[in-house]
């Protein structure tokens, strides 16, 4: 990214907060709303803006689940902890995909393909255990299964970067 | 005044004083891990093991956090109050690893202290050690954040005490670590490595690099010569690590140490801070008297203040001495000065250096002024707790060593160099050695009070022939804004300037309570070690160092007159302006 262009935008963002209660939070959320997550370069200049030491920033990046620090990736798996997800094996699924995709939960992977992320109830427990990629839910998941399904995405991804 | 009762026994305290500082004056200890004695640092109350209780009833309050009331009647130990404090401190080491055999804490280290307090032999909790890697990228303050207790002292000092917000907290709840800004090295943050986390962490998370083992790899070396020195602080504050009262002044001890270990000659930076004056008053002089140079003048003996300038305020560059710290200014004399006058190769001539700071290490390789000699001009620092170390493994019984002078001629100072390890220090003895170069004449006190002591920033004038020179002087960082922006501020106004002089002393009570002195530092303790500089100060012949006679040989028979070509070739450095965070 350009820093003057960053520069520009980041400033419109801050200035429309200025002197206001809490700005920096309601700053960090637009710009996650504009670029996808909060990338380093913007972190830099807000800092130099706002006149706010990255620690501060960061800080509060952190702390909240909602931003993000790496891009979210082109499809989100999230997993459910909710109660009933967890007593079916929500864990075991869960760790399932950590492995195979080597990521934690709030990250994601190299290639940017998946986002992992947990989540409490998805208001579907009748189905449990629960995992929802995109908008699509997948019920009843056994473990056994996961590596099948994340290869469906991938190939469907990579089917359509060849196409 | 309040009065109330604590374990029975009354107690009459001043407004606001904390249960916990009231039982002490009570002589009841309580046990405490989160909070540091330092009235610099605030209470976090994140750990809970100084719960007492409120007599009668099932209230439990933080003694380090809750000041003392009116009629209160407080209990500080009964076996409920003990028993939770056990599962404190077992619940801290279930996340926390079992290393301290090896740690660079061992034997000093507050959690270990209480773990064997409580006399806990068995562990009954599940351990879970966060697996957060070694940060040793800055090669001076090493972070192990495994070891962290999430106390939040280094956080507070970093931020509040020094406002270089290099060190912060990511995360929340369980998952919450200490870590660099924005989660990059050490290195790469505004971390100017003042040490003063490393001095105020109770665990092993925060500790300077060790260099002892290079230090005795050099001395063990027969092909190498090797030279040390001792800083100003470093005198009033080792005696602590063997027992001394707080302040005894132990150099000539620590002479006959060195020399047992193997030195070959031992200096004092006290010498080489009477050169550092000599250009520095100079530098004064020339601006004040002459009007060539910008005003104010800003001290540069602390590399933890060069570096937060260059980082945060660079425009203030022009104004600073371009002279070098003393502790290089000794490196530089003894490898082209000594070397020449006693025909060493200063190949073969190793300097290292007993300092109270963690940023000297990093000073020795600042720039490619620091070796101005042709060679590295210093090249290992060790801190004085390092030196305490050195001298416990040479199973040198310290207290009971015979009293040994210094080697000639850089070994000779006078009280002026001395003083340079309090806050103020250096200033007052630039002032004693300005006064006379622009007089001619003898100070009639030279005694400077008004630059003394621990206010945050101290404020005078002195009149120097009918011309007033106004002087400030800071230390701990966040006291430096102050003072730049009263300067800014007269500069864009166009007024008169409100100082001309200015010292800066990174850490809080100037060098005595640097970052890489014996722990526990207060501002009691900070008073007690400037105290006994002074009165090494008063005990001295020569007050001033330009009426050293030993520096003005060096300057006779080498440096010419200060200033000179050679002396800014050798004393003088240049600054940049740096980014604030390196990634
Ligand atoms: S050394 Fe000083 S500046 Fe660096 S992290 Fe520690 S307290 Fe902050
Ligand atoms: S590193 Fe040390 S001082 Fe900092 S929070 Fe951890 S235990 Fe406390
Ligand atoms: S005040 Fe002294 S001990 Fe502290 S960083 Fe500066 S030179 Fe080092
Ligand atoms: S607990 Fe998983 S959907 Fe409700
Ligand atoms: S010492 Fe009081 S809460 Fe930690």
């Amino acid at each position: 990214m350009d820093k003057a262009v960053i520069e520009q935008e980041v400033r419109e963002i801050a200035d429309s907060w200025k002197g206001k209660e809490g700005n920096l939070i309601m700053v960090l959320h637009q710009i996650q709303n504009r670029y996808g997550y909060v990338p380093r370069e913007v972190s830099l200049v807000l800092s130099e803006i706002l006149d706010v030491p990255l620690a501060r920033i960061y800080e509060v990046i952190t702390f909240y689940h909602f931003f993000r620090l790496t891009p979210p990736g082109k499809h989100t798996i999230s997993v459910c902890m909710g109660t009933a997800c967890y007593l079916k094996g929500g864990a075991e699924i869960l760790g399932e995909l950590e492995h195979l995709l080597c990521v934690k939960p709030g990250e994601t992977t190299k290639d940017g393909q998946f986002h992992l992320e947990v989540v409490r109830c998805l208001g579907c427990c009748g189905l449990a255990p629960v995992v929802k990629i995109g908008e699509k839910v997948y019920g009843g998941v056994k473990k056994k299964d996961v590596g099948d399904i994340i290869t469906q995405y991938s190939e469907d991804s990579e089917a359509k970067t060849a196409a | 005044m309040v009065k109330a009762v604590i374990n029975g026994l009354k107690v009459e305290v001043p407004e606001k004083t904390t249960i916990l500082d009231a039982a002490r004056k009570a002589q009841i200890k309580i046990p405490t891990l989160c909070k540091h004695p330092d009235s610099y640092l605030h209470a976090s109350a994140a750990c809970g093991i100084c719960l007492v209780r409120v007599k009668g009833s099932k209230k439990m309050l933080r003694a380090c956090c809750t000041p003392l009331e009116e009629g209160m009647d407080i209990i500080t130990h009964d076996p409920e109050i003990v028993a939770i404090r056990r599962t404190v401190v077992e619940l801290f080491l279930s996340n926390h690893p079992n290393e301290c055999l090896t740690c660079g804490r061992n034997n000093n280290c507050e959690l270990q202290s209480l773990v064997a307090d409580f006399g806990i032999r068995e562990e009954f909790y599940e351990k879970i050690v966060k697996d957060i890697p070694k940060d040793d990228s800055t090669g001076n303050i090493v972070l192990e954040p495994r070891k962290c207790i999430n106390c939040a002292r280094c956080v507070d000092v970093c931020q509040n005490v020094q406002d270089v917000w290099a060190l912060t907290f990511l995360h929340r709840g369980f998952n919450t670590r200490m870590a660099p800004a924005g989660d990059i090295s050490l290195a790469d943050s505004p971390c100017v490595r003042c040490g003063q986390c490393a001095a105020h962490c109770p665990t092993g998370a925060i500790f300077e690099k060790d260099d002892t083992v290079l230090a005795w790899k050099a001395l063990r070396d027969p092909e190498q010569y090797c030279v040390v020195q001792i800083a100003p602080a470093v005198r009033v504050a080792l005696g602590e690590a063997f027992g001394f009262p707080l302040g005894a002044n132990v150099t000539k001890k620590i002479y006959t140490a060195l020399r047992r270990m193997g030195f070959k000659a031992i200096f004092d930076t006290n010498f080489s801070a009477d050169v550092t004056i000599m250009e520095e008053a100079s530098e004064f002089v020339e601006r004040f008297a002459h009007k060539k140079g910008p005003l104010p003048l800003i001290t540069t003996c602390c590399p933890s203040w060069v570096d937060f300038m260059e980082k945060f305020h660079h425009d203030m560059i022009p104004h600073f001495s371009s002279a070098k710290s003393p502790h290089e200014m000794m490196g530089v004399l003894v490898k082209t000065y000594y070397a020449e006058k006693n025909k060493l190769d200063p190949a073969k001539l190793k300097v290292i250096s007993v300092m109270p700071c963690t940023a000297k290490k990093f000073e020795i390789s600042r720039s490619h002024d620091m070796s101005a000699s042709g060679f590295q001009d210093v090249d290992v620092v060790l801190t004085t707790r390092e030196l305490a170390r050195m001298i416990k493994q040479a199973g040198i019984d310290f207290s009971n060593l015979p009293e040994e002078d210094s080697d000639h001629i850089l070994g000779d100072y006078s009280g002026a160099g001395t003083i340079f390890g309090a806050t103020g220090g250096v200033m007052e003895a630039a002032l004693r050695t300005a006064y006379s170069f622009v007089t001619g004449k003898k100070l009639p006190k030279v005694e400077f009070e008004n630059v003394r002591g621990l206010k945050g920033v101290k404020e005078t004038s002195i009149k120097i022939e009918g011309a007033e020179v106004k002087i400030a002087v800071a230390h701990g960082l966040a006291n430096v804004e102050y003072v730049l922006d009263q300067v800014r501020k007269a500069q864009k106004e166009g007024k008169p300037l409100p100082y001309h002089f200015i010292e800066v002393m990174a850490c809080p009570g100037g060098c005595v309570g640097g970052g890489g002195q014996p722990y526990g530092v207060t501002d009691e303790l900070r008073t007690a070690r400037a105290k006994g500089l002074y009165s090494d100060d008063e005990a001295q012949t020569v007050r001033c160092s330009h009426e050293n006679p030993y520096v003005q040989q060096l300057y006779k028979e080498f440096l010419g007159k200060p200033l000179s070509e050679k002396a800014h070739h050798l004393l003088h450095t240049k600054y940049q302006p740096l980014p604030i965070y390196r990634r």
